[in-house]
This record gives C-alpha cells, sequence and structure tokens, in this order.
C-alpha cells in the first residue's frame, strides 16, 4: 500500500523560536533533522527543556503563541507543512498525524463518550457517515484491545480505567489512517504493567499498520524496549543520533555517555552511579561537622532495629458529617509487617495505590493508623507523640517544587527545626548550622540568604534533605525522592543520600516505583501490592531470586536497556 | 512581539490611572474638612439664597459652586466630599471586618477538615443564601421597629458595617479554605507537621504568608462590593440617613429632584460613586489577573 | 450522587430551619404583635383577649410550633399597613416580579454567553478588550444609577418610555399580565435592562474565565492534535465545559437576583414584591419582612434543589456513577 522506502516524516534544519519578554529569543529548537520510516519507532530521548516536545508539537500543530517555526522543512508523508505561516496548512493534524498524549485522565473530553470522540475524526476528515464511522471505531476499540468494546463505545471516560482511556486515545489517533503518530511521553503517568501492555499495543500497531511513530520520552528503558532508532537531544541540540542498539550501547558523544551512564542498572548494584563526583574540600569539612553533631548515632550495632512495624492497617474514609450515614471505607494498608535496622536502607517498592506512601505517611505521623504498632526505637508510636521522638524521624518528599515554603529565605526553613527541637542555642548557631548542612549537601553556604525559587527541581531536594537532616534524625524516610528528577540529576541524589546514610549512621526507609533505584540503594525491599506486602528478602536475593509471581511479573515488565541489550554497556 | 511582551510588564494605563484617581480621593476623604468649600453640615454656612444652581460649566451657573447646589442651597462639592468620606470609611470597614472574620474561620476549616470544616462551611452556606442587601434591609427594619430614631443614628455607620460584612467573609472563608486545602497537601506543611510545629503556627507562618495575595485580591474586589452595597442601602432609605449623608443618601435625595430637571444634584454624587468603584475595580481586576489568574472571577 | 444529594438536602433543611426561626423571633419579639391588632385606646382586658387568641400566652416553644403549623398552611399574618392576609398580598405581587425576573434573566443570558465566549476566543482583540473594559464600568456601575439613568434619558429627556408601574394589565385568571398589552410591554423595558445589566456582567466575565480555562485543557489540545473544525471544538466541545459552572453559579446567583430586583422595583416603582418589602422596612411592617424572608428562603432552596438534580442530568460524570 504505502511506499516503504519514503519516509513518513522528514524534518531538515528545523528550528522553533519563543521572543522572550527581554526582547531576546530563546532558540527551543535549533537545526535538527530527523526522518522516519514507515512502520519505524523513533525515540527522541533528552532532558526537561532539551526541545523534544517542542519538535512533537511542532508537528502536530500545537506550538503555543508566540513560539514559531523560524526555518527549516518539516515533509510528513510527501507533505510540506508551510513555513510562511508556521502552520500545518498542507497537512492536516488528525488526519496525516496523529497524537497521543501523555495524561490519559486528561486528554479526553469528561463531558463526552468515548464513542463520539473517537468519531469525530473521522466524521471530519473521513468524510464518513455516521454508521461507517461507528463501525469502523468498534473497529479500532477491538484493535487496541479494549473489553466490551460495544458497550464501551457508550462510556464516558471517567467510566475506563487509565490503562483503557490511554487505548482509547491511541485509538483516536489510528482514527484516520495517519502514516505518522506523535506519542509524547505516552506512558509516563502509567504503572508499570500498564505501561508494558500499551508499548506492546504501540509496536504492533506500528509493524501491522506501517505507522511511523516519533516516541517522545525521557525514559532510556522505553526507548530500548521498542525505539528502532533514538535521538539524543540537550537544550534544544541533537547530540546523537542512530540504531537504538548502537547509540544506548556505545554511545560516542560526551553528553550521550553520562546521560545512559545516569540510568540506574537494574541487573546490578553499582556502588555508586558514575555521574562526576561533586566532592570538594568545602562539601567533606561540612560533612566532617555533620558527622560530629549527630553523636547519637554511634551507640548501637548494625542489627539493632530502629523500627519495627506489626500489622499495620490503615483505612480512609469512613467519617461522614450525616448521621447515621456511613461512607464506603478504603482499605490502603492491611496487615503489614516489617523491621528497619539500624544504618540499613529499607526499600519498599510496588505501583501506584499499593499502599506504599501510606505506610510512610502513617510511620511519620500524617496519618493515623487503624490497627497494627509502630514501634520506634523502643517507643510505640500514635497519633500523639513526644518531641524527641518527632526530632529523630524525618522525611523527604517527592515533589521537590513544593517541598519548601515559597515565603521562607532557605536558612530560616533550614534552622526552623533546629531551633523549635533546641538543637541550637540561638537563631545564630541554627543559621550556622544551616550552612553547614547546605555545604554538605553541596549547595554553597550563601543559597541559604535566597528563596526557593532561585533553585532548580534537584537544588531544591538537596535543600529539602538538608531541612531533613537538621533535627539530627535516626531515620529518615524517602518518599520517592528522586522520581520527579531527571535522570543525571537522579544519579547524583541516589549517589548523595547513600553518602549521608554512611556519614550519620541514618537508617532510611525508601519508597519508590522503580525497580532500578531501589535496587541501587536499599539492603533489603519489600515489594507491596494492594495494600499487602507479598514479599520482603534482601535486595540481592530478591532481584536474583524472586520467590512471589507478583515481584517476577514486575521484574519482567520494568522496561529495561540491560534486558534487552544485555549488560555490554561499559558504564562510561 | 517585544513590545507588546514589554507591556504586559508594565501595569496598564487604566490601571495608572485608576490608582492616580484612587490616591486623589483618599487625599480629598483624609483632608475633606480642609479642603472642602463649606461644611454641609454648619446651617450658617449655606443659605436658601443659593438653592438649586447648576453646576458652573452651565448658563446658569455660579463659579462659587463648581457641581452647583442641591435644594437647601449647599454647595455639592462640600456635600460630595463629606459624602464620599462616609462611603469610603464605611467601605474600608466591612472589608477589614469581613476579611478577618472570614481568614481566621476559612484557615480553620481548610487547616482542620472534618467536622470542624464541615460546621463552619454549612454556616457559611447559610449566609450566603441571603444577599447583603436583602440581608441589611431586614436588619434595618427590625432596628426600626425595636430602636429609637436617635440611637439609630448614632448606629447606623456600625449597623450598615455589620450587615455587609456579615454576608462577605464567606467569600474570603471559602477562597482562603480552598487555598489552605491546596497549601496543606504540599510538602512544605507536611514537613512542618512532621517537625511538629503546633497548629497555629504552621497557620501563620507557612500558610498564611502563602495565601495572603488571594485575600488582597479579594478586598480590593469587595471593596468596590462594599461601596455600592451601602450606596445602594442607603439609596434604598436603610442606610445613612440624610444627616449624615453617604454618596447613596445623596443620589436617593436627588432622585426626588429628578423629574424637576434638576438632574445635578442626583447625577453628581452619582458620578463620584461610578469614579470612586470603577478606580477600585480597575485595581482589583489588574491585581486578580496578575497574581492569580486562576482565582474564582465571580 | 446520593451523598451529594443528601448533603444538599440537609443544607436546604438547615436554610429553611435558620429561616423560619428569624420569622419567628421577628413576628413574636419584634415590635408589639398585640398593638398592631387591637383598636387604640384598648383595655388591659381586650389586650389580653387577643394575646390568648394569638396564642401569646402559650411556652415559647409551643407557639413555635404551631407557628411553623401555620406557616405550612401559608397562613403568614396580617400585614399591619395593609390589614390583609400576607400571601395574598405577596401572591399578588407574585406576577410582576416574575415577568421582570425572567425577561432580564434571558436578556442576559442572550447576550452574556455569545459575549463571553467571543472575548474568550480573541482575547488581544480590540472588541474583546473594549467589552471587557465595558462589563468594568457595568460592574461598577450600582443598578439604582443604571436605572437612574435609563429613565433620566429615555422617560424624563426624550419621554419615550413610561418611568414607573407596569402600564395596563391583563388579566389571565389570578394571574396580571402585561406582556400583552402595549403599554406593559413598554413598561418592562427600561427595568428589565436595569435589572439584566447586572446579570449580564456577571454571566459575560464568569462564560470568559471558564471558556479560557477549558481552552489551555489538555482534551481540547488532544481535539486539535485531531485536527477537528475550530467552529466545532469551541462551539460544541469548549462551550459545554464551560457552561458547566455556570449553571451552579447560576442557581447561587438567585439570592442575588432576588436583591437586585428589590433595587430595581424600587427605582421604576414596579408593583412586585421587591417594591413590597422595601416600603415594609420603611413602615416597618413586620409580619410582610418575615413573609418575604421565608419565601425568599424558600425559592433559594427550591431554584438551587433544581439545579443540582439539572447538574447531574448534563454532568456524566454524576450521571453514571
Amino acid at each position: 500500500m504505502t511506499d516503504k522506502t519514503r519516509p513518513v516524516l522528514d524534518i531538515r534544519n528545523l528550528r522553533v523560536e519563543y521572543p522572550l519578554a527581554n526582547g531576546n529569543t530563546l532558540v527551543a529548537v535549533k537545526d535538527i533533522d530527523l526522518t522516519i520510516r514507515p512502520g519505524e519507532i523513533h525515540a527522541l530521548v533528552g532532558e526537561s527543556g532539551a526541545g523534544k516536545t517542542t519538535v512533537g508539537n511542532a508537528l502536530m500543530g500545537l506550538l503555543q503563541a508566540p513560539g514559531k517555526i523560524a526555518a527549516g522543512s518539516i515533509v510528513i508523508a510527501g507533505k510540506e507543512i508551510d513555513l510562511r505561516t508556521g502552520r500545518t496548512e498542507g497537512i492536516v493534524p488528525g488526519r496525516d498525524v496523529g497524537a497521543i498524549f501523555q495524561d490519559p485522565m486528561t486528554s479526553l473530553n469528561p463531558l463526552f463518550t468515548v464513542g463520539s470522540q473517537l468519531c469525530e475524526g473521522m466524521l471530519t476528515h473521513l468524510k464518513l457517515s455516521s454508521r461507517e464511522a461507528k463501525a469502523r471505531a468498534l473497529e479500532l476499540m477491538k484493535a487496541v484491545g479494549i473489553p466490551e468494546p460495544e458497550r464501551r463505545l457508550g462510556s464516558y471516560p471517567h467510566q475506563l480505567s487509565g490503562g483503557q482511556r490511554q487505548r482509547v486515545v491511541i485509538a483516536t489517533a489510528l482514527a484516520c489512517n495517519p502514516q505518522l503518530i506523535v506519542a509524547d511521553e505516552p506512558t509516563t503517568a502509567l504503572d508499570v504493567s500498564v505501561q508494558a501492555q500499551i508499548l506492546k499495543l504501540i509496536r504492533d500497531l506500528a509493524d501491522e499498520r506501517d505507522v511511523g511513530v516519533l516516541l517522545v520520552t525521557h525514559n532510556m528503558g522505553v526507548v530500548a524496549e521498542i525505539a528502532d532508532r533514538v535521538t539524543i537531544m540537550q537544550n534544544g541540540v541533537v547530540v546523537e543520533s542512530g540504531l537504538t542498539r548502537e547509540v544506548l550501547t556505545a554511545p560516542k558523544a560526551p553528553y550521550a555517555r553520562t546521560l545512559i551512564a545516569a540510568v540506574p542498572p537494574i541487573d546490578a548494584r553499582l556502588d555508586r552511579l558514575p555521574v562526576p563526583s561533586e566532592e570538594t574540600q568545602v562539601t567533606l569539612d561540612a560533612r566532617a561537622a555533620v558527622r560530629r553533631k549527630s553523636a547519637r548515632s554511634e551507640i548501637g550495632s548494625r542489627d539493632d532495629v530502629v523500627l519495627s512495624v506489626r500489622d499495620l492497617a490503615v483505612e480512609y474514609g469512613g467519617r461522614s458529617l450525616l448521621p447515621g450515614r456511613k461512607t464506603s471505607v478504603f482499605k490502603a494498608v492491611k496487615g503489614v509487617s516489617f523491621d528497619v535496622r539500624r544504618g540499613e536502607i529499607f526499600g519498599l517498592v510496588g505501583e501506584s495505590g499499593c499502599g506504599k506512601t501510606t505506610v510512610a505517611n502513617t510511620i511519620a505521623g500524617l496519618v493515623t493508623q487503624s490497627a497494627g504498632s509502630i514501634d520506634f526505637q523502643g517507643t510505640a508510636l500514635g497519633a500523639r507523640r513526644e518531641k524527641s521522638i518527632r526530632q529523630s524521624l524525618q522525611m523527604v518528599f517527592q515533589d521537590p517544587y513544593s517541598a519548601l515554603n515559597p515565603r521562607l529565605r532557605i536558612n530560616a526553613a533550614i534552622a526552623e527545626p533546629i531551633l523549635f527541637y533546641k538543637l541550637a542555642s540561638n537563631a545564630d548557631e541554627a543559621r550556622q548550622d544551616a550552612s553547614t548542612l547546605l555545604e554538605a549537601v553541596g549547595l554553597p553556604a550563601d543559597a541559604g540568604t535566597r528563596f526557593a525559587h532561585a533553585f532548580s527541581g534537584g537544588q531544591r531536594q538537596r535543600i529539602a534533605i538538608a531541612r531533613a537532616l537538621g533535627p539530627r534524625p535516626s531515620l529518615l524516610i524517602c518518599d520517592e525522592p528522586t522520581s520527579a528528577l531527571d535522570v543525571s540529576v537522579q544519579a547524583q541524589l541516589l549517589n548523595l543520600l547513600k553518602d549521608l546514610r554512611d556519614l550519620a549512621g541514618l537508617s532510611m526507609l525508601f519508597i519508590s516505583h522503580d525497580l532500578a533505584v531501589i535496587r541501587q540503594m536499599c539492603d533489603r525491599v519489600a515489594v507491596m501490592k494492594a495494600g499487602e506486602i507479598v514479599e520482603l528478602a534482601e535486595t540481592q536475593t530478591l532481584f536474583t531470586a524472586p520467590k512471589h509471581e507478583y515481584t517476577r511479573e514486575l521484574l519482567r515488565l520494568a522496561p529495561s536497556v540491560e534486558r534487552i541489550f544485555g549488560r555490554e554497556l561499559a558504564s562510561a | 512581539m517585544a513590545t507588546q511582551s514589554l507591556m504586559r510588564r508594565l501595569p496598564p494605563v487604566s490601571v495608572v490611572i485608576a490608582s492616580l484617581v484612587l490616591l486623589i480621593m483618599l487625599i480629598l476623604v483624609i483632608f475633606a474638612p480642609l479642603i472642602a468649600p463649606m461644611d454641609p453640615r454648619d446651617v450658617a454656612s449655606y443659605s436658601l439664597m443659593d438653592m438649586e444652581i447648576p453646576p458652573a460649566f452651565m448658563e446658569s451657573g455660579d463659579p462659587r459652586f463648581l457641581l452647583g447646589t442641591d435644594n437647601q442651597g449647599r454647595d455639592l462639592v462640600s456635600v460630595i466630599l463629606f459624602g464620599l468620606r462616609i462611603s469610603v470609611v464605611i467601605g474600608l470597614g466591612a472589608v477589614i471586618f469581613a476579611a478577618m472574620l472570614g481568614v481566621v474561620l476559612g484557615l480553620v476549616a481548610g487547616f482542620f477538615g472534618g467536622v470542624v470544616d464541615g460546621v463552619i462551611m454549612r454556616i457559611a452556606d447559610i449566609f450566603v443564601s441571603f444577599p447583603t442587601i436583602l440581608v441589611a434591609l431586614l436588619i434595618s427594619g427590625i432596628a426600626r421597629a425595636q430602636l429609637s430614631a436617635e440611637t439609630m443614628l448614632a448606629w447606623a455607620p456600625l449597623v450598615l458595617i455589620f450587615s455587609i460584612a456579615i454576608n462577605e467573609w464567606v467569600q474570603y472563608a471559602r477562597t482562603v479554605r480552598a487555598s489552605t486545602m491546596v497549601e496543606i497537601a504540599r510538602d512544605y506543611v507536611r514537613a512542618a507537621k512532621i517537625i511538629g510545629l503546633p497548629s497555629s503556627r504552621i497557620m501563620g507562618r507557612h500558610i498564611l504568608p502563602n495565601i495572603m495575595s488571594s485575600v488582597m485580591v479579594i478586598a480590593t474586589i469587595n471593596l468596590a462590593g462594599a461601596i455600592l452595597t451601602e450606596a445602594t442601602l442607603s439609596f434604598l432609605g436603610a442606610g445613612m440617613p440624610p444627616t449624615y449623608p453617604s454618596l447613596g443618601t445623596l443620589i436617593r435625595i436627588g432622585n426626588q429632584f429628578l423629574f424637576s430637571g434638576l438632574w445635578w444634584i442626583a447625577v453628581m454624587p452619582a458620578t463620584v460613586l461610578v469614579i470612586l468603584v470603577l478606580a477600585v475595580n480597575v485595581i482589583g481586576d489588574y491585581l486578580r489577573d496578575h497574581f492569580n489568574p486562576k482565582l474564582m472571577a465571580r | 450522587m446520593i451523598r451529594l444529594f443528601s448533603v444538599r438536602l440537609l443544607q436546604a433543611i438547615l436554610v429553611m430551619v435558620a429561616v423560619t426561626a428569624i420569622a419567628f423571633v421577628m413576628f413574636r419579639f419584634v415590635g408589639d404583635p398585640v398593638a398592631s391588632m387591637v383598636r387604640e385606646g384598648a383595655t388591659q382586658a381586650e389586650k389580653d383577649a387577643v394575646r390568648v387568641t394569638l396564642g401569646l400566652d402559650k411556652p415559647v416553644a409551643m407557639q413555635f410550633v404551631s407557628f411553623v403549623g401555620q406557616v405550612l398552611t401559608g397562613d403568614l399574618g396580617t400585614s399591619y399597613r395593609y390589614q390583609q392576609p400576607v400571601t395574598t398580598l405577596l401572591l399578588s405581587r407574585l406576577p410582576a416580579t416574575l415577568e421582570l425576573v425572567i425577561v432580564a434573566t434571558v436578556l442576559a443570558l442572550a447576550v452574556g454567553i455569545p459575549l463571553g465566549v467571543l472575548c474568550a476566543l480573541k482575547p488581544h482583540a480590540f472588541f474583546s478588550r473594549l467589552t471587557q473594559s465595558a462589563t468594568l464600568v457595568g460592574i461598577s456601575m450600582p443598578t439604582f444609577v443604571t436605572g437612574l439613568l435609563l429613565i433620566l434619558v429615555f422617560a424624563v429627556n426624550l419621554r419615550w418610555l413610561p418611568s414607573s408601574g407596569r402600564g395596563d394589565l391583563v388579566d389571565i385568571g389570578p394571574w396580571q399580565t402585561g406582556f400583552l398589552s402595549l403599554s406593559g410591554l413598554k413598561s418592562l423595558i427600561l427595568p428589565s435592562i436595569t435589572l439584566a445589566l447586572f446579570q449580564l456582567t456577571l454571566i459575560m466575565r464568569l462564560v470568559r474565565s471558564e471558556m479560557i480555562d477549558v481552552l489551555s485543557s489538555d482534551y481540547i489540545r488532544f481535539a486539535f492534535a485531531r485536527g477537528l473544525s475550530r467552529t466545532y471544538i469551541y462551539g460544541r466541545l469548549a462551550l459545554r465545559n464551560a457552561l458547566m459552572p455556570v449553571v451552579t453559579v447560576t442557581g447561587l446567583q438567585i439570592g442575588q437576583l432576588i436583591a437586585f430586583a428589590i433595587v430595581t422595583e424600587t427605582v421604576f416603582q414596579w408593583p412586585g414584591m421587591g417594591l413590597l418589602f422595601t416600603n415594609a422596612v420603611g413602615y416597618p411592617d413586620v409580619p410582610v419582612l418575615a413573609a418575604y424572608l421565608l419565601f425568599v428562603g424558600f425559592l433559594f432552596v427550591m431554584i438551587n434543589m433544581i439545579v443540582d438534580i439539572l447538574y447531574t442530568f448534563i454532568d456524566p460524570r454524576l450521571r453514571t456513577r
């Protein structure tokens, strides 16, 4: 049907610019070339700000004003985008380019049925009658693997699960037989198991229908899993491009090498992730000072149990203002037991909604358990807690952008708990401690005089760690501390957390959905599913000889560069 | 392109003009006794000889009376200056009262949630079911039936402030509650809770500074609303009495002369009222777009 | 959905209980109900007799119960001023208010929604900026000033339209309508424009801000990425989402509408319930005040129940759970 050799997408010297408020121009995409053949999946990867999403938006005609295509040519299936208008006049989005967005929860209109949203494109572009459109919609629903397709056509988006919605989005993208599909982080919002299904679906559709796919992603595992070719971008420029295997196993450009090396491997434990060390004399001195202050953690041996959780259960809901009515109770955690030993990093891993964060919040005292006990250094923890208990138990959160009070200077934010627990005799001393802590986490001491907005996500997370260390805790709870960060920043932070553990004799409860990160960080791991622990083992054992079926499934489905290409890539 | 972006950074001309107008009005209000050509409350300072003179710019106008005189021969400039003073004071009073009540209740409701939240918000629902003007009219009617004329007179401004604020606090409470719930879900508040800081401190030091900008925006928009409500009540005869007229009272008085061709007695104070409220609204609108584009535009 | 309804029902009951209690307190304790019922210079014995007939000798709780009973049977007492049953008085004024409010609301919706959509679609166009500025003037202009200016121009100076009253009325059963006579329609023009202007600015600004929100949502971006036509996206997809909150807000605005109907009726001497109410405030005619309060509470509760039911019908997220 289609000419197998003619590219479905041919980008030459594409340049996208955004005029800035100060009169300058931001070049979001600088002179990039990219070619996709029928049936080929081409991954566009890079960290935030690399310009990969901008390329996708340019193809879909979704560049936000005042952004515009400044130069270059885009040819889709033989038709060229009209650059004079900067718009896709010759190419109709939807008919020539299909789109898949990141979040299936928001890409469908909540007020219209799945069927009507699926059909409207066909009615517009293919001029089908509504009967024909409906028949084709049904066919598409079957093709993307939605159970009971006939009934689902009449459903509203909220009645479908996230995975099903993303399947509907894919069906919508395919509706008018486009030769090119732009998928912008299509599985980032999904769990591992759903992600695996969606990736397989995209691969199959590309193969069966000879559709070219531009896959915009930040996840190297996903790239390895389904992409034929990959292009790595940095600051709007292509740094390397080629066959996936070649680029991922033997990257040539320095940036590509660091980027790929920073991805934590799932099949081996590295002592440190191979990113440039940031230890200077200043950080070492500061860390020494921190170690002196946290003297009390030296007591006790490694086998002591710091935290002991027994049969922990947590329920949400159930309280209602109306007398005599009880809203449905959601059991988030059902009888979880584990111990955290002194100096250990204990991991909790599982998919979203498995209850791992609830466990963390309960131990931290943000949520009260409905049953079971938490024993922390010999004290039973409930809703009311002694100051000294709170002091030894601190937490680092997921979202660096909400972790710091935007109206508080960094110094004040770090000094607040220090003063509150009377660990410094006056405000000056507390500020001094804050500066030392900032240096210990690798930031300049004068960072403290600024506000949170002056810092990047990774820097904010360092500040949040410094704040948590201020009270000299013995247990640090880390709830997905790096999942909002770029991979190279993640690698630095993971190294930092390991250093600090050794330094202050900290125990850590480390929560993540990312098995590779867990493998790098933890001594022992518990796998959670639907509020229960299904397997608990030494990290090494869990990854090499998983016992539970669910653990095996997670390990099998996690996208991973090593699993596809083996460990032939050396740490660059 | 560049100029357009540049213009977006500076406040638009309308906002600058509105701020100037407001500033001038505030100065006039503060120094009214010094600026006004005469004291409208001093019977000796005006005479019936000068009654019903049209504004100075009209044919039969008198240069002594820039905006003309009323039916008793009082200079409208002076009458309006003092009326403006009363309108602004009542408006500000109502806003401050409502904001304090609303911010505290909203913070508490949003922070503690559960039953506390339920009770406060249901009470708010009931209050908001009844429009300010209706409540104020009712209070005025009850006061009339219960109190003597002199007591009514002395208490009129306070009754007005109370009647307006008793309804308007709900808006602050709802916004503050919503913002508090947003902030509470943020990790810096969770971190503060884990530290064990007392609730009052978390609310005061961490949450309040982060929601203050929305409170200020509502307060500005509400100031315009409060001044309008006061004017409406006074116009309906349930507000400031003719002895201490606010702008609304003046328009009410002028309304009686509308059909006799003495339009300026009503139109002059009405113009000043609209300019005042417009200036406040222009600034409020700008602040809302600037600080909090997502804030309820209602 | 059931939960939503029960919360709303609870709220409605709370409002009605609060309103009834306030109305009771007004009837019973504001002014002297006995003094208004007996002839001047009545003896103590006569007063006592009236007190017993009114049931004022019984405990307050008992009085409240019998008051609630009376309210439920539609007995809202007798007006001090008109010496007529308040219920009859209110009902006779109802058509005037309803006709005014309905015409004004239709006018406001018909103009406000298209204007709001237009301003959201082309926020930087000259027309949109002009409309935006005009609405600012609109919300800065108190209803009574609008009314006065309209009277000054169209009634006093141009003498085109009447400034007060309802003109000639036609009886349709108990309903007196102004729709069926020329003078009735002419009388309706100025008051309905005055009342509509106030609502129009609100609706327009609300539609605009909702529309802007919706247009930046992912599902609208996704609709553009599917290459659907602009008219289809704006007119069918986005507008429906944007109008959802308008329905709720319209329900909540009922109180405001009643309040501004009072003002409008006073300015134009429109013989509706609002004018009855302002006159009662000045008199003060306590039974009328209390009855009006009850009526407004009831209306508010009823309309918001209807809005809630309507809402669950147009929002599939509430309908199909």
